[in-house]
């Protein structure tokens, strides 16, 4: 494999293993959310994020050359193999909590998609277009209710703020780009993504410091995941969602 | 395109054809209608429809890609491809005049503003309740029973309804 596709088949198969590993987490709430709406909610945005996760994936088998396909890259990889982030493979934890990991990746989704939409490749350009129309709608409505339950009762303040707490250490790494993001944006062209950090700040300050919620002062940042190493939910998260083509070699409906 | 399949068979008449082919989650508009079918090409005998997905997940993709190859075969069409393209990406503002009368008329009202008001620069509301026609509606979620649609109430009948949301 060239070099320059050693570089994009790392970039998209971060890009997808994001999508998914959201999407399998957000799948878990069907049927079990507080009010029926946010049911259908969650379930429409993890359907979106399966179907983008498809099309990145079918982009990186295609890019690999392997003969894979997009479903051999979600069912069959072993841990070490996944490059998405810590922050989108974090346990559910109550509803707040599900929210707020979802606004903390919208934030950083939306402007990253904005960047690859205009990229000179286009392949990657044609998805992140599409995937863009999505994610507008998924972003407006995880600002949108971090709005009302960060500035709603008590108990939903507290709720919030210890979300936030307990995830916020982990967007250094969504918003950071490491030197493989770094010759992956580059090379495709996608300079603005290379600024994601300040373009995060820009989004989500203004809504934090519009509810009753306070930033976490400097953490450190913990990562590890972009480079496949994840934490140790991750074996459970992949356990329940290859077991099938695990212990059912094929399956196909 | 070969002589025999030519004086059959004109790429008008495919349209027309796919004109008649259903969407499966809104049957009452067709796949032409929503203005997911992109192109129509014969090369050599083979019949080409291009199609695209409205939203990445919405599991009727598939299910129109194989609608659409039963319905050409059923006119006779032996050699027939469904292919999917997703630049540009598909927009509501694709959905045809007739689209947006039969989804009212079936009670979901259509897209307003054009495709733009996503971004949130204009208000991405239906324009009035499809059973009453009342102005007076509320946002009940972005999100409804399918990808493509939100779900609203009237406030003068109380009635909820589906709203195909601007995309």
């Amino acid at each position: 494999m060239q070099n320059s596709d050693r570089i994009l088949l790392e970039g998209v198969t971060r890009m997808g293993d994001n999508t998914l590993i959201l999407g399998q987490r957000l799948s878990a709430w069907c049927g079990h959310a507080p009010v029926l709406e946010e049911d259908i909610a969650i379930a429409n945005v993890a359907l979106d994020l399966i179907g983008q996760t498809k099309n990145w994936l079918s982009l990186a088998a295609e890019i690999e050359g392997e003969n894979r396909s997009a479903d051999d890259f979600a069912f069959l990889r072993d841990n070490r193999e996944f490059r998405n982030c810590l922050l989108v493979e974090q346990v559910n934890g109550d509803y707040g909590q599900t929210l707020m990991r979802q606004f903390l990746f919208d934030g950083w989704h939306f402007p990253m998609l904005q960047a690859l939409s205009t990229c000179t490749d286009d392949r990657i350009a044609s998805i992140a277009q599409k995937s863009l129309k999505e994610v507008e709608y998924h972003r407006e409505r995880s600002g949108d209710l971090v709005l009302r339950l960060g500035d709603g009762t008590e108990e939903s303040i507290n709720r919030m703020q210890r979300a936030l707490d307990l995830l916020w250490p982990f967007v250094g790494e969504l918003n950071q780009p490491d030197q493989v993001d770094i010759d992956f944006f580059t090379l495709i062209g996608a300079d603005r993504a290379l600024t994601i950090a300040d373009q995060y700040k820009e989004y989500i300050e203004p809504i934090i410091n519009r509810t009753a919620l306070t930033l976490p002062a400097d953490v450190p940042a913990r990562k590890g995941g972009k480079q496949g190493l994840h934490m140790e939910d991750f074996g459970f998260l992949l356990a329940e969602m290859q077991w099938l083509q695990r212990a059912y070699p094929g399956a196909a409906w | 395109m070969s002589v025999e399949l030519k004086q059959r068979v004109s790429v008008d008449e495919v349209w027309q054809w796919l004109g008649e082919v259903p969407d499966p989650e809104i049957p009452v508009v067709s796949v032409v209608d929503l203005g997911i079918v992109r192109s129509v090409d014969f090369s050599q005998d083979e019949c080409v429809v291009t199609i695209t997905p409205t939203y990445s997940g919405c599991p009727a993709t598939a299910v129109i890609a194989i609608e659409i190859e039963e319905a050409l075969r059923r006119r006779g069409l032996e050699k027939v491809r469904v292919q999917s393209k997703l630049s540009p990406a598909w927009t509501t503002d694709w959905i045809a005049q007739s689209g947006h009368e039969k989804l009212l008329a079936y009670g979901i009202a259509p897209p307003q503003n054009g495709a733009t008001c996503a971004g949130g620069l204009v208000v991405n509301a239906p324009a009035a309740c499809p059973q009453c026609g009342s102005k007076n509606v509320e946002e009940i979620s972005r999100f409804g029973s399918t990808p493509c649609k939100a779900s609203w109430r009237c406030t003068d009948c109380l009635e909820p309804f589906d709203y195909f949301k601007s995309f």
